[in-house]
């Protein structure tokens, strides 16, 4: 299917001067060439005219490759493989599908030599990968088999024996695994060459497949526009600021990152800030405006200056800072350093590399092994104990503003990690807007993507040894902890869980200029750089909210949670823009001047302000607090219950439960690809599928009412129009055909055969619980009667 | 929860399913006095589909309230009587220590159905109010205190304990009211009466006719060509255990039957318990055969089952299903038990399937609750969890009917299961397995039939098993084998939210009057006890309550995909703790607002909207007729913005 020419040809870069590999490939009728460098595997640059040239002696020669998926313009293979033979992960058997093994510029890709089935799993269909691809950046570990061992592959030349079978654990947590043992040796050596390389490499960000994607994609940007908040624009902070009523003072001197690189374009900071405060410390220290609460009171986080001992410039800086912080609203205001009660982002890769491994589950022997152990591992890994101590601060966070009003300067060092987290966390907990589908978006973009947060560092996409250090899934802990809240109050967001799950995906998707930059400054050099058209605008690149990029519209139906109680609206005669109303429905009681807070876990600054910042020393409260002490938990407690005897109401403040049982696993995102626990038939879909047909009903007389009240004389029997919503999507196919990975797998595999667990009984005799009850008869007593 | 109870006073049904669950008996106890007071209807908080309050005084479960005189009442410190329900005892000044809300000052009652504790001093009142079958033991804890304070501790079955105080009685020679409660909660051991056979409120239906074994087995196409329905046991003469009614192959004479009985464990033969509609498999159900040390064995009982096999045509082979441990099973020949050797069943299969007994499974529900109950540990809940073993053996049960059901319906092979008597293990695999290999088991009406046949009328001995009455509490006999398949099937409609009729609230429903004493179901340990005391005749169904109501119990989601099979997922991943059951009790693990309740809002709307659109077209038809000439253009013109939720 793809030919390989020994054109000889002299790879220039690298100086490597070896012959070069030339391919061409046909993707659905579209030629692109492909010319890359045997030993190091760079693609190489021709001339336009030279590739032209090829193309037409080699277009007789050329074989379509109609079933590779994807369409991705600007996409080139590297490599390839024939008669790889991809195992099907369900079984131990060795059984599998033989195919072509690929590596582009964009992912490793595995084409079936079968007939594509066509099923009617191409509903959520990815547009740009499909089930047998991986972004490159979605490779998480790749292991060389043989026999019965496996190997981390850690990159670099694998010298002389190449692993006969290949594993590829992917971020997404599919498995793959391929045996090359039928392949060519030259082919074999050169395919597993290539994906190690390409995936475990370290690469310049130019290499990365946005660039090449979005020079060879004309990308209207006019339509983004309309929709999320992007936070790019001195308006779109102001409006922000306006929406929730807020009072500080929007700064735009950064707008060509005068001020310094590292500061957002656009932010806000408390009016008492001055000019020459701004650039101070590379605007570590600066209180950066979050949110505003209704009460005046209002959300600030910073990057904490590191204190040395002798200078005392920083620390009153710091206190200037923290005066300016109190000035918002009524001289109160709280510090609270996360690098001190949160786990550090060491900590979080670690947890989290521990708990993805119950998931990436190589075959079934191993699944049901770990079956049995599945809850202590739960606790041992920790990673459910972090996203409660995420909640539970945000949770903190929101008493400090909701009963007491106070202001609350959140910080850690660098400032754009957990504080982004907790303070997403709080608003998503105090305001309703960022619960629908937009705000949660703008949200993203406002304390994320626009806040600084250092994405491609974080996800460490470029495999750049120095960065290993800083590698950690920070926003998927954050995504983790928004699901559980969405899982507690279902009915409160308009997105759904597979929402969730397919923005975790994303991020392993180097498309989008969401994720791909540490900050904004970062984001508009490169992409000013990349520019093909230097004089103008910068490159455009999607951002991964231009879902259709991804999925198309009836998928698209699945983002939205049928659930969602939208608040009704008071007026319909003004139609507001995409921002609603601040709704104000709070069920608690605020009081309208400050209430003397509780001895809790934030050092609490407010009673008297000025004498701490006359006396004391800034390091004094700096200090980090006394380890968490009961009383923070008791007082989150107490908050906690005073709002749970309130009626609840979907569009004001809502509180996570943080007990136990209540802080679950995400099913969805990460037991979907495990065969033996689909749920056939069963699942959080059936139950959709019946609320959506419900919904869809109801959508459906609302219109013909709507039609009826409009028009008493039309006919309601003409040709009604289909309600378009999930609910048709899902409707229109029995759910009992769906199972509980759904819309993620497709039920072609339908099988009536349960999977049947194996060694059930070890962990019960291991533990020796049993003792002698287990050896006693059933009966003891003699019976008696009524 | 200082606000318990306040679900009508709030007003708002979308706000009463965030009320407190904890000591929920008592909160609708409340609600319902407020009811009362209002009006009478009865319709219950929505949410009670996942709080449970069952053994509470819906007004249904009540005579005819005498209304004036009954308001009167609530604003005082006793309970609304049941018919026949008397007061007891009457105390003030106790107090009520609550795990979660501290010590509560109030009036204790005490009739001959419950507990009854109320609060005035809280705002709205504090009221606990739970039925004396609950409680399985009251002790005096220590001695009096310097205040002279005596303190008793009750320990309930539903995973509570409660804990009362009062003053030392001045005069000695009166009895204290906890006296009198020991009196009242045991009183099978008293000489005394269960309420149940007091209780005389009259159901539209009599629920002792929702089963009909006959018509169960015609439902399921019996007798056929292979089965026959005999008569043998019509007066409990081969099995006393056994139902009158039994299924068994055409060619097996009543007198083989009989030897048959001989070699299995208390005569419980073979006998069928369902049949596939279409290949012919069957579930078959007995207990532990006679072999003994010796290996005995029995031509009868080895003809017979090859007869069992030789029924269904699709398979020549039989798999027999051993619910316990290899090990136990082994041991139990030395008492002259044991198991059927493939040597001697030719084409039969044994297969263990590792559920422990009774003994194991009573030890696992005690350490689960001393990890619920009051508080949970936050930072080690699933280590916690783990250690109960109370999930693993769900986990095995579940496993155990899935490979049954498997077997019968991929396999299209006839089963035969058994544990030693055939009454516990025996009785949750099968009636799992039907559940999933029969969707009229799903429905509320199939539940109680399935209930019926294979835990009530095949002697699950539920009198020894809870000890109804009874102040025996360390009784080796009792173990909670009904809440494990209760907890089973729980688990499956976590799994299958829209393939079963009924909602959890059903469920908790079931387990709360398996302890009440209040209806005389779960009365008694076999058929023949049950006939002997004429419990149909004294006693009221728990079904006549509940069919009484369906729509309470109803799970607006059901989908009835009726010859479905549901085979669920045992894997731990998919398994949890029935936080609705075991955490009940805590205010801080209140469920929060089920699907269900957005659901039914949504059924309301759509009610409604369907009420308009036929207004609205009733005025069109109308109108059409007298100008019939003019018509909108396009019917999508005037399609306006969806705007649907309440």
């Amino acid at each position: 299917m793809i030919e390989t020419f020994g054109i000889k040809l002299i790879c220039s870069k690298n100086s490597c001067l070896s012959p070069v590999v030339c391919l061409v490939v046909s993707v659905s009728c579209r030629l692109c060439l492909v010319v890359s460098c045997r030993l190091c595997l760079s693609p190489v640059c021709l001339l336009s005219s030279v590739c032209l040239l090829l193309s037409v002696c080699l277009l007789s020669s050329v074989c379509l490759l109609s079933s590779v998926s994807v369409p991705s313009t600007g996409e080139v293979v590297f490599c390839s493989a024939s008669t790889v033979l991809k195992y099907t992960q369900d079984d131990l058997s060795q059984r599998g599908v033989f195919g072509v093994l690929l590596c582009t510029n964009f992912r490793v890709s595995f084409v079936s030599d079968e007939a594509p089935t066509e099923e009617m799993g191409q509903l959520f269909k990815n547009k740009l990968y499909g089930e047998n691809d991986i972004p490159l950046s979605c490779v998480d570990n790749i292991y060389g088999g043989s026999e019965d061992k496996r190997k981390l592959i850690t990159g670099g030349l694998v010298k002389n024996k190449y692993p006969s079978k290949m594993i590829i654990h992917c971020k997404d947590l599919r498995v793959f695994q391929f045996s090359l043992s039928f392949s060519k040796e030259e082919d074999a050596k050169k395919i597993f060459q290539g994906i190690v390389h390409h995936c475990l490499e370290p690469k310049s960000l130019r290499c990365l497949f946005a660039f090449s994607y979005c020079e060879n994609t004309s990308y209207p940007e006019a339509q983004r526009k309309k929709q999320t908040v992007m936070f790019d624009s001195v308006e779109d902070w102001t409006q922000d600021m306006k929406r929730t009523k807020g009072n500080c003072r929007v700064v735009s001197e950064n707008s060509n990152f005068e001020l310094s690189p590292k500061l957002p374009q656009y932010f806000i900071v408390p009016k008492n800030v001055s000019d020459e405060d701004l650039t101070k410390y590379q605007g570590k220290g600066l209180p950066m405006w979050c949110w505003s609460h209704h009460s005046g009171c209002a959300l600030f986080k910073t990057a904490s200056i590191p204190l040395v001992q002798e200078d005392n410039v920083p620390q009153t800086y710091m206190e200037k800072m923290l005066t300016a912080v109190a000035h918002n609203h009524l001289y109160s205001v709280k510090t609270e350093d996360l690098s001190d009660t949160l786990p550090t982002v060491q900590d979080i890769l670690l947890s989290y590399n521990r708990f993805k491994q119950f998931f990436l589950i190589d075959n079934t022997t191993e699944f049901w092994m770990s079956d049995m152990k599945w809850f202590s591992s739960l606790d041992n890994c920790g990673w459910l104990d972090i996203i409660r101590q995420c909640l539970q601060k945000a949770v903190e966070v929101v008493e400090s503003l909701e009963k007491e009003n106070t202001n609350v300067l959140i910080m850690e060092e660098g400032g754009s990690d957990l504080c982004c987290v907790v303070s997403s966390l709080v608003q998503l907990m105090l305001d309703p807007y960022y619960r629908t589908l937009l705000g949660f978006q703008s949200l993203v973009q406002k304390e994320w993507v626009a806040g600084g947060h250092a994405f491609l560092d974080r996800s460490n996409h470029l495999h750049l040894k120095d960065k290993v250090e800083s590698q950690s899934p920070v926003f998927l802990l954050f995504l983790e902890c928004v699901w559980q809240l969405q899982q507690q109050h279902g009915p409160a967001f308009q997105f759904s869980e597979t929402y969730l799950t397919v923005l975790s995906d994303s991020i392993h998707v180097p498309v989008f200029t969401t994720f791909l930059f540490n900050n904004d400054g970062h984001r508009d050099s490169l992409l000013r750089a990349e520019s093909p058209h230097t004089q103008r605008s910068p490159l455009n690149c999607p951002t991964v909210w231009d879902w259709s990029v991804q999925f198309d519209c009836k998928a698209q139906d699945l983002f939205t949670n049928p659930l969602y109680t939208e608040k009704p609206k008071q007026d319909t005669s003004v139609r507001k823009s995409y921002r609603p109303r601040h709704l104000r429905q709070l069920s608690l009681p605020s009081s309208a001047f400050k209430t003397p807070p509780k001895k809790g876990f934030f050092k609490d600054e407010a009673d008297n302000l000025k004498k701490i910042l006359g006396v004391k020393r800034l390091s004094r409260w700096m200090l980090s607090p006394s380890s968490d002490s009961p009383q923070t938990s008791s007082s989150v407690r107490e908050f906690y219950e005073a709002w749970q005897t309130k009626p609840l109401d979907y569009h004001g403040l809502l509180l996570p439960c943080l007990d136990g049982p209540s802080i679950r696993v995400w099913m969805q995102r990460y037991l979907r690809w495990i065969h033996d626990v689909q749920i056939l038939g069963g699942g959080p879909v059936a139950m959709l599928s019946k609320v959506s047909e419900i919904l869809g009903e109801v959508q459906e007389l609302q219109r013909q009412l709507d039609r009826h009240g409009c028009t008493l004389t039309s006919n309601h029997k003409g040709a009604r129009p289909r309600a378009k919503t999930a609910a048709a999507v899902i409707a229109a196919r029995s759910s009992v055909r769906l199972s509980s990975s759904f819309p993620f797998v497709t039920s072609r595999n339908w099988s009536f055969k349960p999977a049947i667990p194996t060694s059930l009984l070890q962990s019960l005799m291991v533990t020796g619980m049993a003792g002698n009850l287990a050896d006693r008869e059933d009966d003891g007593g003699p019976e008696s009667l009524v | 929860m200082e606000n318990t109870g306040s679900i009508d006073s709030l007003g708002s049904k979308r706000s009463s399913s965030r009320q407190p669950s904890v000591d929920s008996l008592s909160s609708t106890s409340t609600s319902r006095s407020d009811r009362s007071a209002h009006a009478a209807k009865p319709t219950f908080a929505m949410s009670s589909d996942n709080v449970s309050i069952s053994t509470d005084f819906s007004p249904e479960l009540r005579g005819r309230p005498k209304a004036v005189a009954k308001v009167l009442r609530d604003s005082k410190e006793e309970p609304q009587l049941l018919p026949k329900e008397s007061v007891q005892d009457m105390a003030k000044d106790v107090t009520y220590i609550c795990p979660y809300i501290g010590a509560l000052r109030g009036t204790l009652t005490v009739t001959n159905y419950r507990l009854f504790f109320k609060c005035m001093d809280r705002e709205p009142a504090f009221v606990l109010d739970l039925p004396l079958g609950v409680v399985s033991r009251v002790e005096k804890i220590g001695g009096a205190s310097s205040r002279g304070d005596v303190s008793y501790g009750l320990v309930c079955k539903d995973i509570r304990n409660l804990r009362f105080a009062h003053k030392q009685m001045e005069d000695s020679l009166r009895k204290s009211i906890f006296e009198i409660l020991m009196k009242c909660a045991f009183p099978v051991s008293n000489g005394l009466t269960i309420f149940a056979f007091e209780y005389g409120q009259v159901y539209p239906e009599n629920g002792w006719k929702v089963y009909d074994a006959q018509a169960e087995y015609k439902r399921q196409g019996l007798p056929n060509e292979s089965w026959r329905i005999t008569k043998v046991n019509d007066h409990y003469e081969l099995c006393d255990t056994y139902p009158s009614t039994l299924v068994v192959p055409v060619n097996i004479p009543d007198e083989e039957l009989k030897r048959v009985a001989a070699f299995r464990a208390k005569g419980r033969i073979p006998v069928l318990s369902w049949i596939h509609p279409e290949s012919q498999a069957t579930v078959i159900r007995c207990s532990q055969p006679m072999v003994g040390v010796n290996g005995k064995r029995s031509k009868d009982d080895e003809k017979y089952l090859q007869t069992i096999m030789d029924a269904n045509a699709q398979s020549h082979k039989l798999f027999i299903f051993d619910a316990r441990p290899s090990v136990n099973a082994a041991a139990n020949k030395m008492k002259g038990g044991g198991y059927e050797s493939e040597d001697a069943y030719q084409n039969a299969e044994l297969v263990f399937l590792d559920i422990h007994n009774i003994h194991v499974m009573r030890e696992s529900l005690r350490k689960l609750k001393e990890v619920v109950y009051p508080n949970i540990e936050e930072s080690h809940w699933f280590s916690n969890l783990e250690s109960t073993h109370w999930l693993e053996h769900i986990k095995l049960i579940l496993a155990g009917a899935l490979r049954i059901a498997d077997k019968v319906e991929s396999g299209k092979t006839s089963v035969v299961v058994h544990c030693s008597d055939g009454w516990d293990r025996t009785a949750q695999l099968t009636s799992l397995a039907m559940v999933m290999l029969d969707g009229h088991y799903r429905t509320i009406r199939g539940f109680q039939v399935l209930l019926e046949k294979e835990w009530l009328s095949f002697g699950h001995r539920f009198q020894l098993r809870i000890g109804h009455g009874d102040k025996n509490h360390t009784d080796a006999d009792r173990s909670p084998v009904f809440l494990q398949f209760i907890d089973c099937v729980w688990q499956m409609t976590r799994q299958f939210p829209a393939a079963f009729e009924f909602n959890e609230y059903f469920l908790i429903t079931i387990l709360d009057h398996l302890y009440s004493c209040l209806f005389g179901t779960f009365m008694c340990n076999s058929e023949q006890q049950r006939v002997k005391e004429e419990l149909p005749k004294k006693t009221v169904s728990l079904w006549a309550y509940i069919n009484s109501q369906p729509e309470e119990f109803t799970n607006p989601l059901y989908v009835n995909y009726s010859n479905h099979v549901l085979f669920p997922v045992v894997s731990m991943r998919h398994l949890e703790l029935w936080v609705g059951y075991y955490i009940r009790w805590n205010p801080r693990m209140r469920p929060q607002e089920p699907v269900h309740q957005r659901y039914k809002e949504l059924l309301a709307k759509r009610a409604e909207l369907q009420k308009r659109v036929e207004e609205l077209q009733r005025e069109v038809t109308n109108r059409s007729a007298s100008s019939s000439s003019e018509r909108a253009g396009s019917p999508t013109r005037s399609i306006t913005p969806v705007q649907t939720f309440v």
